[in-house]
This record gives structure tokens, C-alpha cells and sequence, in this order.
């Protein structure tokens, strides 16, 4: 309990030295030890503010995912720019309602910006009981399609890395 | 620097500036407010990244180490740039802005 106490978010501490290792562009034990007191004690007077963090149970698998995520953007970047180019008469657009069963907000949250990272789609609203995710996408033929695949490509990683069991 | 890192560098940098183009063309020609939001997610992706790459290269080569700095501006946009889309977008629905008739799906009555 004493090192909770004084070490609130271990994570978030490591995420601030490395972002203050990154600016300073200086990678010299001065600037370190500098990082490494701020990365304690932003952590420690915010705290109040802060939800509590998730239990990442499988970070390597966050990882993978990171690395897929990129690789979608890259493709959908293309998609999307034969669309715009291409005649708009023909596009397809459509509000599709998306049924969650995450339920952590880190995870929501994270979702929510892939989905609005990839281009074709933008995450449009939550449902206040957070239940749905209300997603526009600029040409899609198929709704369940479109659904199916979110649900598979990334909301299935995510359930995997935040809560033990999928079922 | 060595020619093939300035060609290396030139490719990056006309590759992002030519997504942030089409993400720009995107703005302008779409028909509706929703759709034209796809466009800047474009330009913030791809668009950044291609410079950002660029941009690493070319401070690899000036002999001052690796400069990782760049990263942060890819963080920072991952996190800012879906949450102003959705702040848009959830802005738009609650003004009840006009969506094209091919528009399948309703928004949502805020």
C-alpha cells in the first residue's frame, strides 16, 4: 500500500520521463534524472485527477495490435484517396451503430480513435449507457460487413489486452 | 549527406504532402459536413507521418545522432486529432446540419 501511495501511476510516470527524454531531444543522465523527478511528481500532485488505469494483462498482444493499427491506416489512407479522387456521386455514405462490449474508458477511448484514425471512418457518439458507438463512413456497401469487421480487427485485441477472459 | 538519403528524404516529403493535398481536395469537393470530415483524418495520418518520416531522416544524416523528437508530434496528433473529430461531429448532430440523401442510417437526436 506505501508504494502505491507514493508511487500512483507507475505506467503513467514511465510515459512522462520518456515524453520529457523525447522533448529535450538529450539523452544525458542530467536530463534523466530530471525526467524521472518530474515522471514522480506530476503523477503524485494530479492524482485526484486521474481514473484509475486498467489492468493491461497482455502488453505484448497491445504491441502486435499497435503495429496492425499502423499498417491499417497506411491501406485505408490509400482507400480513401481513390474515393475522394474518384466520382462522389458514387460514394455510399452511412451512420452505422456499432454495439460495445468493452466497457473499461481507457479502452472505449482507445477504440474510438482508431476508429477515427482510419480514414473512412469517424466515430460520431456514444451512447450514454456506452453501449453503442455511433461511427459515419464515408462508402461502405455492407453494414453488418462493416461491423463485423470492427468488432473482429479491433475491438477483439483490445478485449483480449484490458480484461482476462472474453467470455 | 548521401544522394540516396536526399532521394529518400524528397520521397517521404512528397509523399506526405501529397496525401495532405488529396486530404485537402477531400475538404472541398465532399457534399456534406459529416463526409468532409474524412478529409483532414487523412492529412493528419499519412500526410504527418510522410513529414515527420522525412524529417527524421534528414536529422539522422546532419551527424547529430538520432533525433526521435518527432515521435511526440505523431503522439500528440494521435491523441488530439480523433477527439476534435468527435467533438465536431457530435457538435454537428446536435445542430441537426443537413447529411446528403445517399446517407444511410440516421444520426442521432441529441
Amino acid at each position: 500500500m506505501k508504494a502505491r501511495r507514493f508511487l500512483p501511476h507507475p505506467l503513467l510516470s514511465l510515459c512522462l520521463m520518456g515524453v520529457w527524454m523525447l522533448l529535450m531531444n538529450d539523452m544525458t543522465f542530467g536530463h534523466l534524472l530530471l525526467g524521472a523527478i518530474l515522471g514522480w511528481l506530476i503523477p503524485l500532485v494530479t492524482q485526484v485527477f486521474w481514473i484509475t488505469p486498467p489492468r493491461i494483462y497482455r502488453p505484448f498482444r497491445l504491441f502486435r495490435f499497435f503495429f496492425l493499427v499502423l499498417g491499417d491506416i497506411v491501406v485505408a489512407n490509400l482507400q480513401v484517396a481513390k474515393l475522394i479522387l474518384g466520382p462522389t456521386s458514387k460514394l455510399r455514405p452511412a451512420f452505422v451503430e456499432i454495439p460495445m462490449l468493452l466497457e473499461d474508458e481507457l479502452a472505449l477511448t482507445m477504440l474510438a480513435s482508431i476508429i477515427s484514425l482510419t480514414p473512412g471512418t469517424v466515430s460520431a457518439d456514444l451512447s450514454d449507457d456506452r453501449k453503442t458507438l455511433l461511427v459515419h463512413t464515408l462508402d461502405v456497401a455492407d453494414d453488418e460487413q462493416l461491423i463485423a469487421e470492427i468488432k473482429s480487427r479491433y475491438e477483439a485485441p483490445l478485449l483480449e489486452v484490458f480484461t482476462c477472459s472474453t467470455t | 549527406m548521401s544522394t540516396w538519403m536526399e532521394i529518400l528524404v524528397a520521397i517521404f516529403l512528397l509523399l506526405g504532402s501529397v496525401f495532405s493535398l488529396v486530404g485537402a481536395i477531400g475538404l472541398y469537393r465532399l457534399p456534406d459536413f459529416f463526409m468532409r470530415l474524412h478529409g483532414p483524418t487523412k492529412a493528419t495520418t499519412l500526410g504527418v507521418g510522410g513529414m515527420v518520416i522525412a524529417s527524421m531522416i534528414y536529422f539522422a544524416g546532419q551527424e547529430q545522432g538520432i533525433s526521435l523528437h518527432e515521435l511526440l508530434i505523431t503522439l500528440f496528433l494521435f491523441i488530439t486529432a480523433p477527439v476534435s473529430a468527435h467533438m465536431l461531429a457530435k457538435a454537428a448532430m446536435q445542430q441537426k446540419l443537413s447529411i446528403s440523401e445517399q446517407t444511410r442510417g440516421k444520426p442521432w437526436e441529441q
